[in-house]
């Protein structure tokens, strides 16, 4: 937005931060006019999230300052922030489950009278829903309501506390395509009465079609900022990543083989014991790769883990080639080939505290050559987890040191190398891209791409459409646990088509197509 | 300028810290029984000197040390065992005095005078008594997922008490004079000691088993598994190790050691089960196990240097005339101050100067 004279609503100037020995943010300028939306840009661990966190009041700058309204301020917490204007939709939203909507927008706000005025509170929410297109039932229980009303009601949150500036963390990652659009109608709404918005994201399509300005960080420091309509996908790649970045995925055609798995009607419960998978049904041939596309939460977690027998099966069977494998132990899985790249990689894939070999040793420790009757084989364990770190490129300053020291694209690097190194039949990979910076998230599709080439069977979980459609060879969209329909040639798909289905809509072609064969 | 604190996460421990933090703690702590030795009126140099004289001051003084540090190793290895896995283990008391009792009761039941047979006979039976009383505890663990520290807890008093049925009861020595205590041991049964001392082979039992240990932990499939649960059970879970069997095993195996510290005792030291015979070693065997860190070589080191304060503060009592209660408190401080100092392992704090 041009605004010569306008006044920001935000200055940050030279906002410096640094943890430990790492600089989050270096010499950091950045501000918000009334009226526009300003995204930041960049990959994970690019200092976004230290910059907001710091806007916010929840971290204390080393260096630099910050102008609200031309006023130096100086935040101490995120209460005194939101009653200076500023308010933060975090990516996981703040919200009591078991308080309606209105309690939840009143809860913590100062001054509150002993008998909460629930009339008034319902009449202003009511206002502000409809100024800016944020329906939202006042008197319902927060968990009763999807993802995507959650947020709504974070948003509200803030314009109740009278926010002028906004930030939105990541929040279309949770949303499907139709909640999407939704929430930007919401956003250019609240431009449009003066509010200034601050967009986080990494998902460059977006980026482009909701920013205003676009300020592009790297490695702590802003690379550029520029106005939104000259942006290109290209340039803004290249420069949130330093190089050149190839969008196609080179795929090479291959017919598959003998089908591996079979899932049969399975249900699952998931660790409140409530339905997670329903009577759902999958297969996987050689040399295939079936991506599972859904919005987060909606039984990805459970369907991986039934499938390489870490979660009970309640009913229906699983088979993998035509054996029945239902029940068995997950130690009886690993022995069949099965690999599981599971997307919580700190707390089930790897140990923090362990080193590298012993990291490799976990999935590995009770097979030849690494085991030896009773005992451990460190000398070969050793041998192949350098061989590991050298083929998968793990930058670590030895093999010694505990993987929590690495950082999180060479603690993938490190598990996909375990996970993909003893020639599996079945790999079972849910979000293997996840927080990956781009370099490293080419790095893992290549490697997916290529234990496909190979004849592996490769179940694909991501919430990244983009993912799913460029590696799948058919994709399942999943959602509640049950597959609302199957695409046999994703590239084809329209992201309408896929959107209707995440939210719940079942593809009924899919359907009668499935039940015709 | 306005100097303030920062706490901050270590990325990376220095390999310095792992001896020096403890080594510091325990300064820190002889520091703070110093002003507590002055408030009871006693110079607190001339009663560490008197401590370390009476424990390590002539070969008698060491033997003694040594025979404290043998169930105390032990029992630290046993619930070093454990605590690798996350499991808390606190009923170390409870499965020394189980394994006591085995012992006691092989004396009495088995009629053989082969010294050698009846000292398999006691090393099983102990194993056994202390094993599963440890492994029950496990068991409901396992199973319905009990609160391990409360069971172990609550059945150190079952065994306390059954102990003391036992000796006040139908295994009282009759030519006791009305004494609560069982008969005195055959010579068959005894232990034999070393030299002139009162150290009997346990010692070896306590320096093997460190060694097994040590060897179980680094090199066999086994203690990898342990290891892998107690850091994770997750990650164990998800790499097909299965946690609940090991909690059952592992829980036997701490019981199981614990009962053959309760055996030695009896059959290499006192020679008959009296009431509180144990003196509380399982307990200190929970400090010993932290300040080695879990490592089983440095148990017998950390077991060695809590003889020094036990035998010290024997000796502190004689001549200084100290109760037994400021000893205690000494032992407290030495692990509060060596648990307090983990925080320092784990964080740094940094002083930032901040322009107003």
């Amino acid at each position: 937005m041009e605004s010569g004279k306008q006044q920001p609503l935000v200055q940050m100037l030279g906002i410096t931060k640094s943890f430990a020995s790492v600089k989050a943010n270096r010499g950091i300028n950045f501000d918000v006019f009334p009226g526009e939306v300003h995204t930041l840009l960049g990959e994970n661990g690019a200092g976004k999230s230290t910059l907001m966190n710091i806007l916010n009041g929840l971290y204390q700058p080393d260096a630099g300052s910050i102008r609200i309204k031309g006023a130096e301020c100086r935040f101490s917490s995120p209460r005194e922030a939101i009653a200076a204007g500023i308010g933060m939709v975090h990516q996981h939203f703040m919200l009591v489950p078991v308080l309606t909507v209105w309690e939840n927008l009143v809860m913590g706000l100062p001054g509150l009278k002993a008998v909460l005025p629930k009339r008034e509170v319902i009449r202003k929410i009511g206002e502000l829903s409809d100024r800016y297109g944020l329906d939202v039932e006042p008197e319902a229980q927060v968990w009763q309501l999807s993802v995507g009303e959650q947020q709504r009601v974070e948003i509200l949150k803030m314009l109740y506390r009278n926010a002028e500036v906004l930030v939105l963390d990541e929040p279309t990652s949770v949303l499907t395509p139709q909640e999407v659009r939704r929430l930007f109608d919401t956003i250019r709404q609240m431009t449009a009465e003066g509010h200034g918005v601050v967009f986080i994201s990494h998902k460059l399509d977006e980026v482009m079609e909701i920013s205003d300005r676009i300020t592009i960080l790297r490695s702590g420091e802003v690379v550029e900022t520029l106005p939104g309509p000259m942006a290109t996908r290209e340039m803004l790649a290249e420069k949130m990543v330093g190089r050149k970045i190839v969008f196609a995925v080179d795929k090479a055609v291959l017919n598959p083989g003998d089908t591996v798995l079979e899932a049969e009607g399975i249900c699952a419960l998931n660790d409140r014991g409530l339905p997670a998978i329903r009577n759902l049904s999958l297969s996987i041939r050689q040399g295939e790769i079936l991506g599972i596309a859904g919005i987060a939460g909606n039984g990805q977690k459970e369907l991986c883990e039934a499938l390489v027998g870490l979660r009970p099966i309640q009913f229906g069977r699983v088979l993998l080639r035509g054996k029945d494998m239902t029940g068995r132990k997950p130690m009886d899985f690993l022995r069949a080939g099965v690999s599981y790249i599971p997307a919580d990689r700190k707390g089930t894939g790897l140990v923090g505290a362990m080193n590298l070999r012993e990291n490799f040793a976990l999935k590995n420790f009770w097979r030849k050559p690494y085991a030896k009757g009773p005992f451990l084989s460190w000398e070969s364990i050793a041998g192949e987890t350098g061989r590991i770190v050298e083929r998968f490129g793990v930058s670590a300053p030895g093999l010694g040191i505990p993987v929590r020291n690495l950082s999180g694209g060479n603690q993938q690097r490190l598990m996909l190398g375990r996970e993909l190194s003893g020639t599996p039949d079945l790999i079972v990979a849910m979000q293997p891209t996840w927080g990956l910076d781009v370099g490293a998230t080419e790095f893992v599709r290549d490697q997916l791409l290529r234990q496909r080439e190979r004849g592996a069977a490769i179940l694909l979980v991501s919430e990244d459409l983009e993912e799913v459609l460029a590696l799948s060879d058919r994709l399942a969209v999943i959602h509640k646990g049950e597959i609302m329909g199957l695409v046999e040639d994703p590239r084809s798909a329209s992201e309408e088509e896929l959107g209707l289905m995440m939210a719940g809509i079942r593809r009924e072609t899919a359907i009668e197509g499935e039940k015709g064969r | 300028m306005k100097p303030r604190l920062r706490i901050e996460r270590r990325l990376e421990v220095p390999s310095w810290m792992n001896w020096s933090i403890p080594a510091g703690a325990v300064g820190v702590a002889l520091a703070a029984g110093a002003v507590l030795l002055s408030l009871l009126g006693v110079s607190p140099l001339a009663a560490y000197k008197a401590m370390i004289q009476g424990s390590l001051g002539d070969a008698w003084g060491i033997s003694e040390t040594i025979v404290k540090a043998i169930p105390l190793t032990l029992a630290g290895l046993a619930v070093g065992l454990a605590f690798t896995m996350v499991v808390w283990n606190i009923g170390a008391e409870g499965q020394i005095v189980m394994g006591a009792l085995a012992a006691v009761a092989v004396v009495r039941y088995a009629f053989v005078d082969n010294s050698l047979v009846m000292f398999s006979l006691m090393f099983l039976m102990a194993c056994l008594a202390g094993g599963l009383w440890a492994g029950f505890a496990g068991f409901l663990k396992a199973r319905w997922n009990v609160n391990e520290t409360i069971t172990t807890l609550m059945m150190n008093y079952i065994a306390i008490l059954l102990a003391d049925y036992f000796i006040y009861g139908p295994w009282r020595d009759p030519s006791s004079l009305g004494f609560p205590m069982t008969t005195p041991f055959p010579e068959a049964a005894r232990l034999p000691v070393l030299g002139g001392t009162r150290v009997h082979v346990g010692i070896f039992l306590a320096v093997g088993l460190a060694i097994l240990f040590r060897v179980l932990y680094r090199w066999t499939k086994w203690g990898f598994e342990l290891r892998v649960i107690g850091n994770n059970p997750n990650a164990a879970r998800y790499a097909g190790i299965n946690d609940l069997k090991n909690v059952v095993l592992a829980m036997f195996l701490s019981g199981a050691v614990a009962g053959i510290a309760g055996m030695t005792e009896v059959a290499g030291l006192q020679g008959r089960l009296q009431p509180g015979f144990s003196g509380g070693y399982g307990f200190t065997a929970i400090i010993v196990a932290w300040l080695a860190r879990l490592n089983p070589m440095a148990t017998i080191l950390v077991s060695f240097l809590l003889g020094v304060l036990l035998v010290g503060g024997d000796t502190l009592q004689v001549v200084m005339r100290l109760p037994l209660a400021s000893v205690q408190v000494l032992q407290g401080l030495i692990l509060f101050c060596v648990l307090g100092a983990e925080f320092f392992r784990n964080y740094r704090i940094v002083f930032i100067e901040r322009g107003e």
